[in-house]
């Protein structure tokens, strides 16, 4: 199983001054699903151009099962489907006549092409349009058509660049189903790119997250949890009945407690260095709160995301003016968790012009 | 190879089934109908002074209100090649469907060369479709029958008419590439081909009067240079280029292209030129047009091959 099928070298792209990727070495085994995640212009579509060869990296290079993808992008694209971001199709030609084209492309003879794409047709459940003209589809049909697409050259490795943008929860819920299906059913190994964290913790099996060119953190997705809590990182989100503002202040004095915000929704995130849950509970108690909610965070990757976000933004910043970094934590201003890194930044910058 | 196959034979399909070559086809028959009919009408006035090559000159009379089939060619030509190339690639990028035929297994130049050779083959057949067009039913029409050497002629000219075809093809591939929008690069080749059809002649008779001008003391002596240098700069623009080799092609009886001396003229025998001489006299033409068709390509080649394909 742990086999490894795409594998790059210090990856780097520059475009000018500015590094997409920036020396990117991955390993992804046979049969998984991975997820590249990362906001948008981290570098993630170009990574995966890299990979089939449409660019050339600045330097470095990968591999995908022993073919090198600048040098032998031929061999490389007849094992590798590619699902595009906003995928298209011509449009006076019909959905089945789009995939037999596909299937010429690839030199299949004409009985496997009509056979392939009827199932395919079948599978992602578009037989009923697949005689209508490409044009009048909706951007949800498209997206299954294009994975369609990428299944008529029965690809062993499939690279898809947002798969899931643009698509209604029902759809959704099939494509979560299908891309599973892909890997574990027909073993295919799937490398995703999304910014859509929810989907990806779904279906991935590993993920990577991708700040400016970088691969900051990769890893298992409980296993990127854990390692935030060994850093001395807990998360925990709590509600109370009564006016939650005084409990800020006093949360922010106990010891143990690095930063204390209040969500949208009146709830309170509390960041600390340990497990604090048994004692919340008495400190509140003593207080004369009534707790409502409580619970650790940390699990999910929204806060993972978050946090190395944060890292990454403080480390990039520390970079460029040390003094910087220990007013990191005390600046979030109350806008609780939705507030990004970039913000943070932008606003540090507002208020510190020096810098 | 099969990669080529397939995408040439989409263009193919394309093109035939599409809108655009349908009334390219049709604007050009009605054309070819009419110049025809004009030319018919013209044609005892046409044949006064010599009763050889008469066929020839269904091609090359202009009736009373309309143009010789010849001149709508040379001017219609660039309409089709620009028509059908401008948006061979931008199109594709806006439609999302590069990136997606860019990651099969085919090489990346396999995409370009597929739709230049499409539209060639789309003006090859429209030329010569054409021109049997314009030969049979000027042979219902007139009883006339074309001789071999005619024959000759007409199909050298058809050969390099599509030739002609197929340099504004290469240059609206080239926009194609370069320019983002198919509007951009379909304006950017009308207004190359408007300038090289219409102000190529004034630009060059400007700059030959501005460095041998034919006024003042040097008049002249200036006289054999200026338009030895107003021809040469007409003949960079493909049309002056047509024109000149069409008018050769098809009247056997123009022997030079260019100046012709006194000298040079005392003592020549009137006679038609053979379609050998003809050729012989027009073979730079053909192999400049030809070679301004392939850098055109090479350079729409280059551009598109250095491009980063991106959805």
């Amino acid at each position: 199983m742990s086999e490894t099928i795409i594998q790059t070298f210090g990856l780097t792209k520059d475009y000018g001054e500015v590094k997409a990727v920036d020396t990117l070495d991955l390993t992804i085994q046979r049969g998984e699903i991975f997820g590249l995640l990362g906001p948008n212009g981290a570098g993630k579509t170009t990574t995966t151009l890299m990979l089939l060869g449409l660019t050339d990296p600045t330097s470095g290079h990968a591999v995908i099962e022993g073919h090198d993808c600048t040098k032998d992008p031929l061999d490389v694209k007849k094992i590798v489907g590619y699902l595009p971001d906003n995928v298209g199709f011509y449009p006076d030609m019909t959905g089945r006549q789009n995939l037999i084209f596909t299937g010429q492309m690839n030199s299949l003879d004409k009985e496997t092409c009509e056979s392939r794409s009827k199932e395919l047709l079948e599978r992602v459940g578009m037989t009923y349009a697949a005689d209508r003209k490409a044009g009048t589809y909706s951007r949800g049909m498209r997206q299954r058509l294009g994975i369609a697409d990428v299944l008529m050259k029965d690809p062993e490795i499939i690279i898809m660049d947002e798969p899931t943008l643009g698509i209604d929860p029902e759809g959704m819920r099939e494509l979560t189903k299908l891309i599973r299906d892909l890997a574990v059913k027909d073993g295919r190994t799937i490398l995703l790119s999304s910014h859509q964290l929810y989907q990806v913790q779904e279906i991935c099996d590993r993920v990577g997250i991708f700040v400016e060119g970088k691969l900051i953190a990769c890893g298992r997705i409980d296993e990127l949890g854990r390692q935030l809590q060994s850093e001395g990182l807990f998360l925990m989100d709590l509600q109370v009945e009564q006016n939650s503002d005084p409990l800020v202040k006093l949360l922010s004095a106990k010891e143990g407690v690095t930063k204390v915000t209040k969500n949208d929704n009146g709830s309170l995130h509390i960041e600390s260095t340990r497990d604090l849950r048994k004692e919340m509970i008495s400190f509140l108690m003593m207080n004369n709160y009534t707790l409502l909610d409580m619970h650790q965070r940390g699990g999910d990757l929204e806060e993972i995301y978050r946090r190395y976000f944060e890292k990454a933004g403080e480390e990039i910043d520390a970079a460029g003016k040390n003094s910087e970094a220990g007013s990191a934590g005390n600046d979030g201003r109350g806008k609780g968790t939705k507030q990004t890194w970039r913000e943070r930044r932008a606003n540090r910058r507002k208020n510190n012009p020096g810098v | 190879m099969s990669g080529f196959t397939a995408l040439y034979r989409k263009e193919l399909t394309d093109h035939f089934s599409g809108v655009r070559v349908f009334l390219i086809f049709c604007l050009m028959f009605i054309v070819t109908a009419m110049s025809l009919n004009g030319a018919i009408g013209n044609l005892s006035d046409a044949i006064a002074d010599s009763k050889e090559y008469v066929f020839l000159k269904l091609f090359t009379t202009s009736g009373d209100s309309i143009y010789s089939f010849t001149t709508f060619l040379g001017f219609f030509g660039p309409i089709i090649g620009i028509a059908l190339g401008f948006d061979a690639v931008n199109n594709e990028k806006s439609q999302g469907t590069l990136i997606r035929i860019a990651s099969q297994p085919i090489y990346r130049d396999a995409i370009i060369n597929a739709k230049f050779l499409a539209g060639c083959t789309v003006i090859f057949v429209l030329t010569f479709v054409l021109g049997g067009f314009e030969t049979g039913v000027g042979i219902i029409k007139t009883g006339l029958r074309p001789g071999p050497e005619e024959f000759g002629r007409i199909f050298i000219y058809l050969l390099f008419s599509a030739v002609y075809c197929c340099v504004w093809l290469a240059m609206s591939v080239f926009f194609s590439v370069i320019c983002k929008h198919a509007a951009t690069a379909a304006i950017s080749g009308i207004s190359i081909w408007l300038f090289l059809t219409m102000f190529m002649s004034l630009a060059a008779q400007g700059i030959a009067n501005a460095i041998f001008p034919l006024t003042g003391w040097g008049a002249y002596y200036n006289q054999y240079k200026n338009y030895s240098l107003q021809i040469g700069l007409n003949r960079i623009s493909p049309y002056y280029l047509y024109s000149e080799a069409v008018s050769i092609i098809m009247d056997p009886s123009s022997r030079s292209v260019g100046l012709v001396t006194e000298s040079q003229y005392s003592g020549a025998v009137v006679s038609y030129l053979s379609i050998g001489q003809s050729v012989l006299l027009i073979w730079p033409h053909l192999v400049a047009m030809f070679a301004i068709a392939v850098v055109l390509f090479a350079i729409a080649y280059v551009c598109f091959m250095k491009q980063e394909i991106r959805a």
